[in-house]
């Protein structure tokens, strides 16, 4: 007699640590896929599940093995129909394709795998030097609300739904054909008035038909249950986000022609984290992008980050065309504006008074939030540090900065001063949850 | 009368399994297992997992219990990925060679094939197990699950006192060397008892906790002269440290100048398991083959009895043809001689020449020819041959003509592929003793040892690599692969490459040239 046991239960993903560890071996490479996907991808899909090639720089497991180019061996196949001994067989070019060379199976290289949303999230964290907390705050999937929808046959015993499973029990007691109380009561009334007449052989007789037909209406009454647990059913409920507001997400840049590579990459790390942020906040996010130069446009995302233009830069025009739109589209009602705007600071000084203006008195009122980074050289980071001064646009918007406590503005030249733009806005996220 | 008519109802109906049926089943192919074939086994525990499960097993090499490593995460991403895309299907079944025998089923199998998979891997695999000398020599089935269970906890402790990156180091390097690992000719000590190590870990920590500094600074002693006897001669040398060693990872377990306690145990854990999985590297098509033929024996006779429906059979023979299937070198299907129908062709050939022999047979096999009883040739060879000696043995020219062998000779340097036997009475005896050669696991590996070191001077490690038939180490994995024995070793080390047949030195590689 066998030992028999059921693993079914056991735990899965026995192998989640030996996955931990391949990662991190492969961290540097796999940091790489997702930067490059980041890049060339949307802003909101940084946010999901990614595919990315199997790592092979640090995976290889190297051990002493033969050289396939070199020396005499000999190769057993079976199958032979038309060779006879000292035939010359050529060799196929390149070593491939013949079956009996060994080790030549489905390279290595074709394989992807997939992060989960955590892996991807974390990996692209990772030079972005955000605080525990807030990183937690972004991987954190949205909050759900049960909701009713429909009945279900199996649930806990507070939820059962007792009109849905009387109903089904009084179909199913008719189809059955359960004898009823009145039926039972009727020939018990008929026992008694016989019982009460004077005794006879044939009122005796009756009495025992019906007697006998009393009990049997009885055995099935008691065979097929009022209440059967086939009939009970429970409502069922779903889990549903809980309904938040929406926001609409503004991206405003420069693209004039002082903004090259690794001005843009910086700049849609800054859109990516303001998104990844407003999704955990917002059901619904909308993102509208707004490119200038002397003029502004609104765009998709890929003219967005992959179209240059040439011209001077009149940053004011990007503000207006962005009032334009609200009034148009975003009522400040229904919608919560966040606006993030990158830039290298160049502006014509005149019109930086303008900018002034139009955040001071329109924008500012509508915008939960207004992040301004100004994407400047390694090197020139040290000249200015926090200095006061700088560029022309960067000496007004201080101006703002001071007067509204949702503006906020940063010079960054490397990932890492991202984050602090948007200090208070994640420092601000327990009061959220709390009222969540 | 009341038996008999017991005896000839069905096993099982339908394709759904449970536990009692599956009792059912077992008692009686056991019992048909017994006394048809005179099987001889170990007490069977059967483990049902789901697919996940299998693939969790899959990636930590087949065993319910492993310690942890990347390397079985990137084989569980391949793994995976293949199974999801489709290209490969899950085994039906794992076995593991323990005491008791542990049997995984898949929870998806129909009941046809958990009645296969029992009689294939419980009594089949059980059996060779059980009764092959390999295993039995070589191999502790009592004390292997008790040994792992100590080895994953024992790493775990040493990530939590030494940290991930030092223990992986260990690991890696450990891993790189796992081929030369085994002692392929004299027998490998038991495995200690649970004490046994308990003891010794004992003593270890009791080392850690009073190892003084101090000792090292003390002058060395005036008495004796040792440098003198330290001019030793390289006979002498070799001769106290056991050289040449083909082990490599048990020559730097013992004698390696820079691994701590805790490393040598590690590095000696992967040696212990290099060791188990030896003999079952040198008997896939015995091992496969035992099981595949105990599995259509089986079946056939509960069948013939009239205890499995013709539907069930039906299934079965098709995943019993799917399994022995043998595709000819030209098919695309082709990838190498599958041991299943090798080791079922060969044994059911023995089952033939023993029972309707013809002249060649008797020619060929005058001890076995017409014997009659196949069973015990079969249990005989089952118990006292591998591969390399099974084929050498048994392989008949009957077979050779079945399955149309040819060898063809392959000098890399030249620009053609010679075909140098064919299935002819001139051939037989080359193809038989060709194919015998290429499951030879001791040849068809590397021959790589450990020749000299000198203690008292640099410490240099000298490997040397004999050469057979002109086939190199393949350079890249080759220096990676030295780099690793150098972490352990902890000093230079160099690899000579030295022709097998004529002695003459061929490369050598250093690890300060890396």
């Amino acid at each position: 007699m066998p030992i028999f046991i059921d693993r079914r239960l056991n735990p899965k993903d026995k192998s989640l640590g030996n996955r931990q560890r391949f990662l991190r071996r492969a961290r540097e490479e796999l940091k790489r896929s997702i930067r490059d996907q980041v890049r060339t991808g949307g802003i909101a899909e940084v946010d999901r599940e990614h595919a990315v090639p199997m790592p092979r720089k640090g995976t290889g497991e190297p051990t002493f093995g033969d050289d396939k180019a070199s020396g005499r061996r000999q190769h057993i196949l079976p199958g032979n129909r038309t060779f006879s001994p000292g035939d010359l067989i050529s060799k196929p070019g390149g070593g491939g394709g013949y079956g009996s060379a060994p080790g030549t199976k489905e390279s290595e290289d074709d394989f992807r795998f997939v992060l989960s949303r955590e892996e991807v999230l974390d990996l692209f964290f990772e030079d972005l030097e955000l605080p525990d907390l807030v990183k937690l705050n972004l991987k954190q999937i949205l909050s759900f609300k049960p909701r009713r929808a429909g009945f279900t046959a199996s649930g806990a015993p507070t939820n059962i739904n007792v009109g849905r499973t009387m109903r089904n029990s009084h179909g199913r007691r008719i189809a059955l054909r359960r004898p009823k109380q009145e039926e039972l009561d009727a020939i018990a009334r008929q026992i008694a008035e016989l019982e009460a007449k004077p005794a006879s052989a044939a009122v005796s007789e009756r009495i025992a038909a019906l007697r006998e037909a009393f009990e049997r209406l009885e055995r099935r009454r008691r065979r097929i249950a009022y209440v059967d647990p086939v009939d009970i059913r429970f409502n069922r409920f779903d889990p549903q986000p809980v309904p938040n507001a929406n926001a609409v997400m503004f991206c405003l840049m420069d693209v004039s022609g002082s903004m090259g590579e690794r001005e843009k990459d910086l700049a849609k790390r800054f859109f990516v984290l303001l998104h990844l942020f407003l999704t955990r906040r917002y059901e619904r996010i909308e993102v509208v992008f707004i490119r200038h130069t002397h003029e502004a446009k609104e765009v998709d995302e890929h003219t967005f980050f992959y179209h240059t233009e040439s011209g001077g830069t009149v940053v004011s025009t990007a503000l207006e065309e962005m009032h334009r739109i609200i009034e148009e589209r975003y009522p400040v009602a229904e919608w919560n504006i966040y606006a993030a705007q990158a830039s290298d600071g160049d502006n014509f000084a005149t019109d930086s008074e303008r900018c002034i203006e139009l955040l001071d008195r329109k924008l500012m009122r509508l915008c939960q939030y207004f992040a301004y980074v100004e994407i400047i050289d390694e090197r020139e980071s040290h000249i200015f540090g926090s200095t006061e001064n700088g560029t022309s646009l960067w000496r007004a918007y201080n101006a703002v900065d001071g007067k509204w406590p949702n503006f906020q503005m940063r010079r960054i030249a490397a990932p890492a001063d991202i984050y602090p733009v948007f200090r208070q806005l994640f420092a601000r996220q327990p009061d959220l949850r709390k009222s969540a | 009368m009341v038996n008999q008519a017991r005896k000839s109802e069905l096993l099982f109906s339908g394709s759904d399994w449970d536990f009692k049926k599956l009792s059912r089943a077992y008692e009686e192919i056991e019992a048909i297992g017994l006394e048809e074939l005179r099987l001889d086994i170990y007490p069977v525990q059967m483990e049902v997992i789901s697919s996940e499960q299998m693939l969790d097993a899959y990636s930590s090499v087949g065993m319910p219990l492993m310690y942890r490593h990347w390397s079985f995460g990137k084989r569980f991403l391949y793994d995976e990925l293949l199974y999801r895309k489709g290209a490969r299907g899950l085994a039906y079944e794992l076995v593991i060679n323990s005491n008791p025998c542990i049997v995984y089923l898949m929870e998806e199998n129909t009941m046809a094939l958990q009645a296969l998979v029992t009689a294939h891997a419980a009594l089949g695999h059980n059996h060779f197990f059980k009764n092959n000398h390999l295993f039995q020599q070589w191999t502790d089935a009592g004390g292997i699950l008790s040994y792992l269970d100590f080895a994953k906890s024992y790493i775990a402790r040493c990530e939590e006192r030494h940290g991930l990156a030092a223990v992986e180091a260990i690991l890696d390097s450990a891993h790189a060397l796992m081929e030369q690992g085994v002692f392929r000719y004299h027998r490998p000590p038991k495995l200690s008892s649970e004490q046994q190590r308990e003891g010794l870990r004992e003593r270890l920590e009791y080392e850690e906790r009073s190892f003084n500094d101090l000792w090292r600074t003390l002058p060395p002693s005036q008495g004796k002269s040792k440098p003198e006897a330290g001019e030793d001669n390289l006979a002498e040398r070799k001769k106290s440290l056991n050289l040449p060693e083909e082990n490599l990872l048990y020559f730097l377990e013992k004698n390696s100048l820079v691994l701590e306690p805790w490393q040598r145990e590690i590095v000696r854990i992967v040696r212990v398991i290099a060791q188990y999985f030896y003999p079952q590297r040198q008997t896939q098509v015995m091992n496969e083959g035992c099981a595949t033929f105990v599995h259509y024996t089986l079946m056939n006779t509960l069948f013939d009895r009239g205890r499995i429906s013709e539907g069930a059979m039906l299934e079965i023979l098709r995943n019993h043809s799917n399994v022995v299937f043998q595709p000819s070198y030209d098919d695309p299907r082709f990838s190498g001689i599958n041991p299943y129908a090798l080791g079922l062709d060969m044994m059911q050939d023995i089952q033939r020449i023993s029972t309707a022999p013809t002249a060649e047979d008797r020619d060929w096999f005058p001890d076995i020819a017409g014997r009659g009883d196949w069973r015990d040739t079969l249990l005989d060879a089952w118990a006292n041959h591998r591969d390399e000696s099974f084929i050498r043995q048994y392989l008949s020219p009957a077979l050779i003509r079945k399955w149309r062998l040819f060898v063809l000779a392959d000098g890399a340097d030249e620009p053609h592929y010679e075909v140098a036997s064919i299935h002819n009475e001139r051939g037989y005896a080359k193809i038989r003793s060709a194919l015998a050669q290429s499951y030879d696991i001791g040849a068809s590996r590397p021959d790589i040892q450990v020749v000299d070191v000198d203690l008292l001077g640099d410490r240099h490690l000298r490997l040397q690599h004999t050469v057979k038939d002109g086939v190199m180490l393949e350079g890249e994995s080759r220096d990676a692969t030295l780099r690793h024995v150098r972490n352990l070793w902890g000093y230079d080390v160099s690899l000579a490459a030295i022709d097998g047949g004529t002695g003459a030195m061929l490369s050598e590689r250093w690890t300060k040239e890396l």
